[in-house]
């Protein structure tokens, strides 16, 4: 019965779209205030509807009811609970269900604190935004149905594949879809600014908040599935440029490239029509990273099957949302006013080469992806673009971003001076060219890569760091005083500051890489084996049941200089249900580095085959995201830009000054 | 600067980097392409050894063979001709005989190949596209065939 108000709900969902997209922007047609407010009780609507229909999903996978087709391909009674609830979303229909659960979210924040917004504007943005509803919502109750009711209903479900038996599960998606869906509306936002025909410095200071949480939460999307990936695929890779992974790069790379030239187009108002582009591309790449994981085009661990149906509905939905939003632009970007003029050298100008470098590195990572697609469609022969090709196309782009950030971050708006930036930034390119010096030396010209990159992020780092302090600290200023000079810089100065030193500790993090060790060997109980600076020696052997599991387990210490510095226990997991193995990595964190084991079938003599990491910094790679995140969560909270703030205080005075209206 | 000037300025920049771009996109693409075969292409095709390449097929029961160290060897089919594939390391969690599988390496002589790459099926109802296009070709695939049984 639940399942079917469920069900229910989601149909009804897909009615209060339909209106949210209809009414509002009929209402902004013909100027009917009454009939642009429908649409912000539309999208709360809508949201509580899916929130129904998402509860009954959840309920369904809690409750193990079997005779749900989706709970009985992808559950199992005996999956712990948590498990359970992520296993909602670890299959393509909870997925699909999860995306417009949080598109639906962010159409009912425009709703929410949309008040101070241009009415038609506002009217258009939810239209939009109930469009994409609308067309997502038909795709999974045609295509996609996750209440879908299995007759008779089995005793057992075929349980969650083990590999998404990991908290990784319950935190990943969910984070890369509030990512990827958040572009949503800063799409839909630059639409109803096209088909407005009118778009200014106000309208920037509306979207950027949206703009910073998508982002912010895209970033940690990112590094969550990588973590994720590390540790569970016993590879100890963290990146494999795998077409899905790309995917959600893209959009990172758009959207990076946003939240830079909307803070031009807000301060200076310049960059309106490449702004709107951007935001435009950015959530394109959203759904084409969508397309491309849901549709099977593409075979990966996220491709959870694959139907053509499918395929061809989201093929569709990409094509209505992309080209339909290009002729708009085609049509209507050339009626928006030009904004303030800059010098090439300022900030402006620095953050235009930002966004070329980033589309740039963007479009690479579009070829990468998808010319092996087309050439198979093309002439029938199959190739693979691998890592090589990214690392030298988009890497080389991005490490000349990198070394163009503390330049534009400490540039003046509209005419800096290039001379004095560059003497202020002495000192850490100082620092920068000896650390790269440095681990040339030590490294003996093995990989010219990771020397480099640990000289741009300590640039990076201390370039950023300068800035910050020369903007609180003048010669001759006391410390108190610098010091409430500090207090008083604006919070979204600290967030990019922030931002920027993540992105340099990030690269610090892929640099240590270089200077890693790596062996594969077959371990005797006792009988110590060495990777880099320390020695692991197998302890025990043995064998353990799990909930839903066996497991070959073993526990090995890693030893420096003769002391135990941590005992790990890497093991492999055989999954009954599914005739499964996992690889549990055994993980020790020492300095920032981490030794990496993970393990084969043990021998019949107790002897451990094993791959033997140790990966020095690869810590800071995700602690770098969560920095660049927090950078963006900081930005957000700066009171002079929150939502709406300027345009109430401006209501506010008007009231003031007219006190008989 | 006047308009027009920064206007040039800026196509000028972008032309640059977008041209830059391209020209490494075509460096990196002339040696980092790696094609894919099955056994049969490789017969028929008599690739020059030393070729890097992706091989898929199955793996042939009984031809595994697990030597010394870490190195194992074994056979990838396709139903009509066989590739004997070596290869050091750690084989994947879900690497079976007579299961899908992708290897990539160098080819050593016309029917063996050194492997560094063994990628398997990450579940039961995924088998790499390659591999199934493969089967498909030498109509050893039965459709339905990927579905496990209850």
């Amino acid at each position: 019965m639940i399942v079917e108000i469920g069900h229910f709900a989601l149909v009804l969902a897909l009615a209060a779209a339909l209106a949210q997209t209809i009414v509002p922007f009929w209402g902004a047609r013909v100027g009917d205030r009454g009939l642009m407010e429908v649409g912000r009780s539309a999208a709360l609507t809508q949201l509580a509807l899916i929130a129904i229909a998402f509860a009954a999903l959840v309920n369904a996978h809690l409750t193990s009811d079997f005779s749900v087709l989706n709970v009985a391909e992808n559950s199992h009674s005996a999956v712990p609970a948590i498990y359970k609830i992520s296993g909602v979303w670890g299959n393509h229909e909870g997925s699909m269900l999860l995306w417009v659960l949080i598109l639906a979210v962010f159409g009912a924040l425009v709703a929410l604190f949309g008040r101070a917004l241009p009415a038609a504007l506002r009217a258009d943005a939810l239209a939009v935004q109930g469009l994409i509803s609308v067309a997502f919502l038909a795709f999974i109750l045609l295509t996609s149905n996750p209440f879908e009711r299995l007759m008779p209903a089995p005793f057992e479900g075929r349980d969650l594949n083990p590999i998404l038996q990991d908290p990784g599960l319950a935190i990943h998606p969910p984070l890369l879809y509030l990512g990827y869906v958040g572009f949503s509306i800063v799409y839909s936002f630059a639409a109803a600014a096209l088909i407005e025909g009118r778009i200014d410095a106000a309208w920037a200071r509306f979207v950027r908040p949206f703009t910073l949480v998508a982002w912010s939460f895209l970033t940690l999307g990112i590094a969550a599935g990588s973590f994720w990936a590390y540790y569970t695929l016993g590879w100890g890779g963290f990146w494999f440029w795998d077409p899905v992974e790309n995917a959600s790069l893209m959009p990172w790379l758009a959207g990076t490239a946003f939240v830079h030239s909307v803070a031009v187009m807000e301060k200076r108002d310049a960059l309106k029509v490449w702004t709107i582009f951007l935001a435009i591309i950015a959530f394109s790449f959203s759904l084409l990273g969508t397309f491309l994981v849901r549709s099977g085009v593409l075979t990966s661990v996220h491709a959870f099957a694959s139907d053509p149906r499918r395929g061809v509905f989201i093929l569709a939905i990409l094509a209505l949302f992309i080209f339909g939003s290009f002729v708009l632009f085609a049509w209507r970007a050339p009626m928006l006013k030009q904004g303030g003029l800059f010098a090439p050298v300022s900030r402006e100008g620095a953050l235009i080469v930002n966004n070329l470098l980033l589309t740039t590195s963007c479009a690479t990572v579009l070829f990468g992806t998808l010319y092996p697609l087309a050439l198979e469609q093309l002439t029938g022969e199959k190739i693979t673009v691998g890592a090589p090709f990214f690392n030298l196309t988009c890497g080389a782009l991005l490490l000349t971003a990198c070394f163009v950030a503390p330049f534009g971050f400490s540039l003046a708006w509209k005419r800096g001076d290039l001379l004095a930036v560059a003497e202020r930034l002495t000192l850490a390119l100082i620092a920068g060219a000896v650390i790269a010096v440095v681990g040339a030396a030590w490294l003996s010209g093995r990989s010219p890569f990771a020397p480099l990159a640990a000289g741009l992020a300590i640039f990076v780092i201390t370039g950023t760091l300068i800035e910050v302090v020369m903007r609180a600290w003048r010669p001759g200023l006391t410390p108190g005083a610098a010091l409430r000079r500090a207090l008083g810089l604006p919070l979204s100065f600290y967030g990019g500051a922030l931002a920027h030193i993540g992105l340099g500790v990030t690269l610090l993090g892929l640099a240590g890489l270089g200077f890693g060790a790596e062996t594969i060997a077959t371990l005797h109980k006792r009988v110590p084996e060495r990777v880099g600076p320390y020695t692991i020696t197998l302890d025990w052997v043995g064998e353990r049941v799990g909930p839903n599991y066996k497991e070959a387990a073993t526990t090995m210490s890693v030893r420096s200089g003769g002391v135990v510095v941590a005992e790990i226990a890497p093991a492999r997991r055989q999954f009954e249900a599914r005739q499964m193995t996992t690889t549990q990595a055994g993980l020790a964190t020492l300095n920032f580095g981490q030794v990496y084991v993970a393990i084969a079938d043990p021998t019949g003599d107790g002897a451990v085959p094993a791959r033997l990491y140790w990966k020095p910094l690869v810590t800071l790679i995700w602690l770098g995201a969560g920095a660049m995140a927090l950078g963006g969560a900081l930005s957000l909270a700066d009171r002079r830009l929150r939502f709406g703030a300027a345009a109430r205080a401006k209501a506010g005075g008007r009231s003031l000054a007219q006190p008989a209206q | 600067m006047t308009r027009r000037g920064r206007r040039l300025a800026l196509i000028a920049a972008a032309l640059a980097v977008v041209g830059g771009a391209a020209g490494l996109a075509l460096y990196a693409l002339s040696d980092s392409i790696v094609f894919f075969y099955s056994p049969s292409e490789i017969a028929q095709k008599a690739l020059e050894p030393g070729a890097r390449l992706r091989v898929g097929g199955l793996v042939k029961t009984g031809s595994v063979v697990k030597s010394a160290g870490e190195t194992v060897a074994f056979v990838v089919t396709d139903g009509a001709h066989d590739l004997k594939v070596s290869y050091s390391g750690l084989l994947p969690d879900l690497f079976r005989e007579g299961q899908g599988v992708v290897a990539e390496g160098v080819l050593e002589q016309s029917n063996e190949m050194r492997a560094d790459t063994i990628l398997a099926k990450h579940d039961e109802r995924y088998m790499p596209r390659e591999v199934v296009d493969a089967l498909k070709k030498e109509g050893r695939w039965r459709e339905g065939e990927d579905v496990a049984k209850p």
